[in-house]
């Protein structure tokens, strides 16, 4: 298989493409960590400063939506070329949701901090860690065309719902002992919920790229055959 | 069931096929045999008298003897004088009625007249030739610059411009055929890059139409090599004691004189024919003459062939 | 129309053409801008090779043409009295339907032109026939056998030929009219790749039936139909969202 087109102007525009998916990746990536670090650290400015954070990835959302539909409609993709612009309009729209969940965790971190710390931060950042991972592999796997690591993360899904689980139980034995904690219980949860979200939106992302490099569609739990319908 | 299978008639078809095909070889097998009948008779009652001296020296004792030389010199220069006047003529008159005249009522005229011209019997020919050429160009030119009896006699000249005006719509016809094969995306080509009418005429369609002009200066030799009645008046005689050559002045250099009479293989053979003295004895000399007469038409065409083989060849690998 | 920023090269004002009794043009009015590669597209008949054709007034080697209206080359009519065809047809070069290269060496394809208008020193036309071949694409395929037969060569690589004999006579607008119907997928792609490389230079106008190649390769695309222009826009805007709903219906397979 040859990497280039013949014409020069159509590999600049995916390759244009591409690097926006990936700016967003890096950016959203970015904001999970300034996220958590606020509320581990209870850093209240920084809290604060996050609460827009995701404007420059909406707007890449938009500029790679531009761009597919200009790619599509000029160029009249096909193949895998057809499945890297649909793909990439999907994986934009799951980056920018994971970035609105950034937003949501920097603003429960910021709620966290009139009252005092409900008990020390372990599930969550092991949660954390393990969704940045995830996000970070799924674009890995997008760059690479990876698709063994893009199944790595599909695995890595489970983990990350046990922990919400096991997570999930530990703040409801204290909402249960202690009626005045449910405030900071609740919000716990949400963020919990924020992290677990982000984790789906990676195993989507992933499942878009095995799609990309495959043709095969393997969203939920069953291996569609291509070129059948 | 669809209107098409099941009906019948097939066979019949079939051998209406056959039959056809049967009737096509059979007139080509016809005409072909027609052909070989008469070169063959021509060649079975001549070919006795081909003898080197035959074909190099002159008729001696009344035409019984010696050979025919000067009857083939004589044909073969008044040929190559009839086409260099003729193929100038004819292509310029094929590129004009082509190229430059339009469609109207003028256009027309002049292809109409080209048409006749090809009707006209040849014998009419040879009293134009004898009456424009020699009597009013010719003893025109005498009178007007004073020169006695010069042009106004029967020559070579005359007799190659009345076989020129013979085989001019022949080449006309086949120049401008040619012209007309040459495809139009040529030519627009040409323009596309600014190129004026003649440009376009001189640098892509004559040489892309070399090769049909060259079958029409083929199909005028042949026609022109072998016509008598247009020689008649005009400049042929029966025996002529010399050739007509005449050396320039101070160099050895022989040409061939336009102005003189000559002899020819088609006339020779009508006359020793038809007023010969001693019928039987110059019977063979007649068919060795015909015989000679229907080679060199041959082998003349055979060059032009060869030579526009060349042309045609270069065109050919061109076009894929 | 056309942004305010880009220089109109050709302006074509209420042109009516007719090829003998049979009406081609419909009072177009169209301003074709410099250096971009403008496509002109519409189903079979609707007059966007007549349109082509009336700026470099090559249709009128065929026959007889009637016009009404202008057409202006940097302000100039193109039909004007002391107009030099030969000179316009320099300056305005085309490229045809199928590929037609002179049955002669390649070498002496693309000299014709500079040769016609008095170029004859050998080092000039030499250098003039690389600029030309690497204009086209074409120099590393053919630098080792340019006199080899133009025959010799593939119907694209002809193609290319006949784009570099077009340049060779340093035109300033290029006309091509369905320059890659006679072509493969692979032959097409590179004729497209070429023009996209031309337009730094030339004004390219392209007539073309196929839309998606207009799509890929213009900047500007004109919608024309039964000898009138619909529509005229961005090629973006004319493939993503057309103002005119023929348009859209041309475009989106509804007729045509």
């Amino acid at each position: 298989m040859s990497e280039r087109h013949i014409s020069s102007d159509y590999d600049r525009a995916l390759e244009e493409l591409r690097q926006k998916i990936l700016q967003m990746g890096g950016l959203v990536e970015e904001h999970l960590t300034e996220a958590m670090k606020a509320l581990v650290q209870r850093d209240v400015a920084l809290a604060k400063s996050l609460m827009h954070q995701d404007h420059p990835v909406n707007r890449l959302e938009m500029e790679v939506d531009d761009r597919a539909m200009r790619l599509l409609a000029l160029r009249q993709p096909a193949a895998r070329d057809l499945r890297f612009i649909t793909m990439s309009l999907k994986i934009s729209t799951d980056l920018e949701r994971i970035g609105d969940q950034c937003v949501s965790i920097a603003l429960r971190a910021l709620e966290l901090q009139a009252e005092p710390p409900l008990k020390p931060y372990i599930d969550l950042p092991r949660m954390a860690l393990l969704a940045q991972t995830m996000v970070k592999e799924s674009l890995d796997a997008f760059v690479a065309h990876d698709v063994v690591l893009a199944q790595r993360v599909l695995e890595r899904d489970e983990e990350v719902d046990q922990l919400n689980d096991q997570h999930f139980r530990e703040l409801l034995t204290f909402m249960i002992e202690d009626p005045r904690t449910i405030g900071r219980a609740m919000r716990l949860m949400f963020v919990a919920k924020s992290l677990e979200r982000i984790a789906d939106h990676a195993t989507n992302i992933a499942e878009e790229v095995i799609f990309m490099v495959k043709g095969e569609d393997i969203r939920h739990g069953k291996a569609m055959p291509e070129g059948k319908g | 069931m669809s209107p098409i299978t099941g009906r019948g008639g097939v066979r019949a078809r079939k051998i209406f096929g056959r039959f056809a095909e049967g009737l096509c070889t059979g007139t080509t097998v016809l005409t072909v045999g027609a052909l070989a009948y008469l070169l063959g008779g021509i060649a079975a009652g001549g070919w006795r008298t081909i003898t080197w001296d035959f074909l190099t020296k002159a008729p001696e004792n009344g035409m019984t003897e010696g050979g025919i030389f000067p009857a083939i010199f004589g044909t073969i220069s008044l040929t190559v004088l009839m086409i260099l006047m003729a193929l100038p003529l004819g292509v310029s008159a094929a590129i004009y009625l082509n190229e430059y005249a339009g469609h109207g009522l003028v256009s027309r005229i002049i292809r109409a007249a080209v048409n006749n011209l090809a009707g006209v019997p040849s014998i009419v020919f040879g009293l134009f030739g004898l009456g424009f050429f020699i009597l009013f160009v010719g003893r025109g030119i005498d009178r007007a610059f004073g020169l006695g009896l010069l042009f106004g006699q029967p020559a070579m000249l005359w007799a190659a411009a009345t076989l020129a005006i013979l085989v001019l719509p022949v080449i006309i016809v086949a120049t401008e055929e040619a012209l007309l094969a040459v495809p139009a995306s040529q030519r627009e080509a040409a323009y596309a890059v600014g190129a004026t009418k003649w440009e376009v005429l001189r640098k892509i369609v004559l040489p892309q139409a070399r090769s049909g002009i060259l079958t029409g200066a083929i199909l005028g030799v042949a026609r022109g090599a072998g016509e008598t009645a247009p020689l008649l008046f005009t400049g042929c005689a029966y025996f002529l004691p010399h050739l007509p050559v005449v050396q320039i002045p101070h160099t050895p250099v022989w040409v061939i004189n336009p102005f003189d009479q000559f002899m020819q293989l088609s006339y020779h053979v009508f006359i020793m024919s038809t007023q010969s003295h001693n019928p039987t004895e110059v019977r063979p000399i007649v068919f060795g003459t015909a015989l000679v007469l229907v080679s060199l038409t041959f082998l003349m065409n055979l060059g032009a062939i060869l030579w526009r083989r060349r042309y045609r060849r270069l065109l050919e690998e061109a076009r894929v | 129309m056309i942004p305010l920023d880009v220089r109109s090269k050709i302006e074509i004002k209420g042109l009516s053409y007719w090829y003998g009794n049979h009406q081609a043009l419909r009072e177009v009015t169209i301003s074709l801008p410099e250096k971009r590669v403008t496509a002109i597209i519409g189903p079979s008949g609707c007059g966007k090779s007549t349109l082509i054709k009336s700026i470099n007034r090559i249709g009128e080697v065929a026959g007889e043409i009637r016009i009404e209206g202008e057409v202006r080359v940097d302000g100039e009519s193109v039909y004007g009295e002391e107009v030099d065809l030969v000179d316009l047809r320099r300056r305005v070069g085309m490229v045809f339907q199928k590929p037609n290269p002179f049955p002669q060496t390649i070498y002496r394809n693309v000299a014709f032109g500079p040769r016609l208008h008095g170029v004859a020193d050998k080092r000039t036309l030499d250098e003039i026939v690389e600029r030309s071949l690497r204009d086209a694409a074409m120099w590393e395929e053919v630098k080792d056998r340019l006199q080899d037969s133009a025959y010799g060569l593939s119907g694209g690589q002809q193609q290319r030929l006949c784009i570099a004999r077009a340049l060779a006579v340093d035109p300033e607008i290029i006309l091509m009219d369905e320059p890659c119907s006679a072509l493969d997928p692979t032959g097409t792609a590179r004729i497209e790749e070429t023009v996209a490389k031309l337009k730094d230079r030339y004004t390219v106008i392209i007539v073309t039936h196929n839309m998606q190649q207009a799509a890929r390769v213009s900047d500007f695309t004109a919608f024309m139909l039964t000898g009138s222009l619909v529509e005229y826009n961005p090629t973006e805007r004319v493939f993503r969202n057309p103002e005119n709903p023929m348009t859209e219906d041309y475009i989106t397979g509804r007729f045509g």
